[in-house]
């Protein structure tokens, strides 16, 4: 793999050097080093670029890294991965992407990501986005998650854009059965006229199945973000929803929350904050002894949990 | 030491908060501000920590003037400040607060000892966020907590740190200012209309309307001030100390 992929996998994927257990590195649509484990499969898709993904329901405790890595303009990569979780099983997934571009053309990366979750399987999936490089091009990066979780399955997504993605259109879908649960915590930041749209659609089928969803987005410079979320309560249920924005400069953010109750015992609830980072909180850093662009900086970085 | 000369301060339409306020706070002593709602004891508060500027007059922090200096600028020279109405922070955890207050990273022990102190346990709060989910209660022990984490502070300044604070946790707190008197080399500024804290003060300053009305070692002015508010009567001038 070349180099600018050794970086992009530090900072997407904690990347030290070597993975350990089971792991598919993606660099520039290609495969760049691949490893399944005893309880990890990873098999090429039929028909299609992309993994299929099988965890055994034996795998508990363990990680599988499916980062991938753009590194030069005038790449369009579309990957689809399969993720099947046996049940029972316990593992973290850790699905890192980073878009480099020094040209004028655009470096994309569309990761279709699919994932059943058998019966009272627990995942964590981890996915955390980033641009590099000083060329024109755009780095784009459009993500789409498509969730099946079966009875007692957990499910919680850490997904992060730390910066430098031009333009990004996240799209997620969740269908849950009864007890399933499924926590997401979303941070984007964009700057200058980056641009970022998500889109979350969760159903809740079965009984007693919940989604807490909680969005943090900080939108500085001339950037826009777009936020819509739906969650449909369709039996008894519990839906939490949380949109919070931060504006900095010029920022915009539009926050379009929805919530269905199909249900008489359908409980959702929705939370929307956006403003400028609260005077007093900078105030009071500078009382700690940063300086205004640190306390700024502090501030924004606790609220995006980087 | 503090040493406030002259000092003036009124809000941009010109009404006067501060009028010519002259007072000295010697190191290792603790001084208590005092006196009516709305007489500008948070405005002084403010002035020294460099949250206002103001329109005359001169700060003096161990002989250095800091009267130009920003709030960072402040902070670092050892002005730590606990705001009467705590500030709080999506995003931010306790330990991440504290941190910042500290300088640098704190061991789960001197944790234990900052929070210990605010009647606090470091194991329960340490990771909490410092948001709406703790209560006006727990939000005032932490930020009184941020000024007890600075290390080499050369002045303390604590306003109305009772407010929102329940009897067992004041009982730490009057503790945690005694102790301050004990250890610290700078000095301590504390804002309260609280007895028990002008009982354990070295100085106290009674300010109302804008002005030092009387300004002296505990011993001569408490009784004074006790005897006046038995009475419903503001000292030097007759009327109501406390609204």
């Amino acid at each position: 793999m070349n180099k600018i992929t050794q970086t992009l996998l530090g900072l997407v994927s904690d990347w030290t050097g070597s993975f350990t257990g089971a792991y598919n590195i993606r660099e520039d649509g290609a495969c760049a080093g691949r490893q399944s484990s005893e309880h990890i499969h990873i098999e090429p898709k039929e028909g299609a670029p992309g993994l299929v993904i099988r965890i055994d329901p034996e795998a508990q405790h363990e990680t599988v890294y499916i980062p991938a890595c753009v590194t030069h303009s005038d790449v369009n990569d579309l990957v689809y991965n399969d993720f099947y979780v046996g049940a029972g099983a316990d593992v973290t997934i850790v699905a890192g992407c980073g878009v480099h571009s020094d040209g004028e053309e655009e470096a994309r990366h569309n990761g279709i990501h699919r994932f059943f979750v058998e019966k009272g399987a627990r995942v964590l999936y981890q996915e955390k986005h980033v641009g590099t490089g000083t060329g024109a091009g755009l780095r784009r990066i459009d993500p789409v998650s498509d969730i099946h979780l079966a009875e007692d399955a957990v499910l919680e997504m850490d997904t992060i854009q730390i910066g430098g993605v031009d333009r990004t259109d996240r799209k997620t879908t969740a269908q849950l059965a009864a007890r399933a649960k499924l926590i997401i915590h979303e941070s984007i930041l964009t700057e200058g006229d980056q641009t970022a749209h998500t889109d979350f659609t969760v159903s809740l089928d079965g009984e007693d199945s919940s989604v807490d969803l909680v969005s943090r987005s900080v939108a500085k410079g001339n950037s826009r973000q777009e936020y819509h979320s739906r969650i449909l309560g369709n039996n008894r249920c519990t839906g939490h929803s949380e949109c919070d924005a931060i504006l900095v400069g010029s920022g915009k953010v539009n926050a379009a929350p929805e919530l269905f109750a199909g249900h008489l015992d359908a409980s959702l609830i929705h939370e929307a904050a956006i403003g400028k980072i609260a005077g007093e909180q900078i105030i009071k850093l500078r009382t700690l002894g940063l300086t205004e662009e640190e306390a700024e900086e502090r501030i924004i970085k606790g609220f995006l949990q980087e | 030491m503090l040493v406030l000369e002259h000092l003036a301060w009124e809000l941009p339409d010109g009404e006067p908060i501060l009028k010519d306020i002259s007072l000295t706070v010697p190191n290792g002593k603790l001084a208590v501000v005092t006196g009516p709602n709305g007489g500008g004891k948070t405005s002084l508060a403010k002035l020294i920590a460099g949250l206002e500027k103001p329109n005359a007059g001169r700060i003096l922090l161990d002989g250095k003037e800091i009267t130009e200096l920003d709030i960072t600028q402040r902070a670092k020279a050892g002005i730590a400040y606990a705001f009467q109405q705590p500030v709080r922070f999506k995003g931010l955890s306790v330990r991440d607060l504290l941190e910042l207050a500290a300088g640098g990273s704190l061991s789960e022990q001197e944790l234990c000892v900052i929070l210990g102190q605010v009647g606090l346990c470091a194991q329960d709060y340490a990771d909490r966020q410092v948001d709406g989910s703790l209560s006006g209660g727990e939000s005032k022990r932490i930020e009184i907590a941020t000024v007890l984490a600075r290390k080499d502070a050369a002045l303390l300044i604590f306003d109305e740190p009772e407010a929102g604070i329940d009897l067992w946790s004041f009982s730490g707190l009057i503790d945690v200012f005694q102790r301050i008197k004990r250890t610290k080399q700078g000095s301590a500024l504390i804002i309260s209309h609280q007895e028990r804290i002008l009982q354990i003060a070295d100085e106290i300053i009674v300010i109302a309307d804008g002005e030092v009305r009387s300004a002296g070692p505990r011993e001569e002015i408490l009784p004074t001030l006790l005897e006046n508010e038995k009475a419903g009567q503001c000292p030097l001038e007759g009327g109501p100390l406390y609204e």
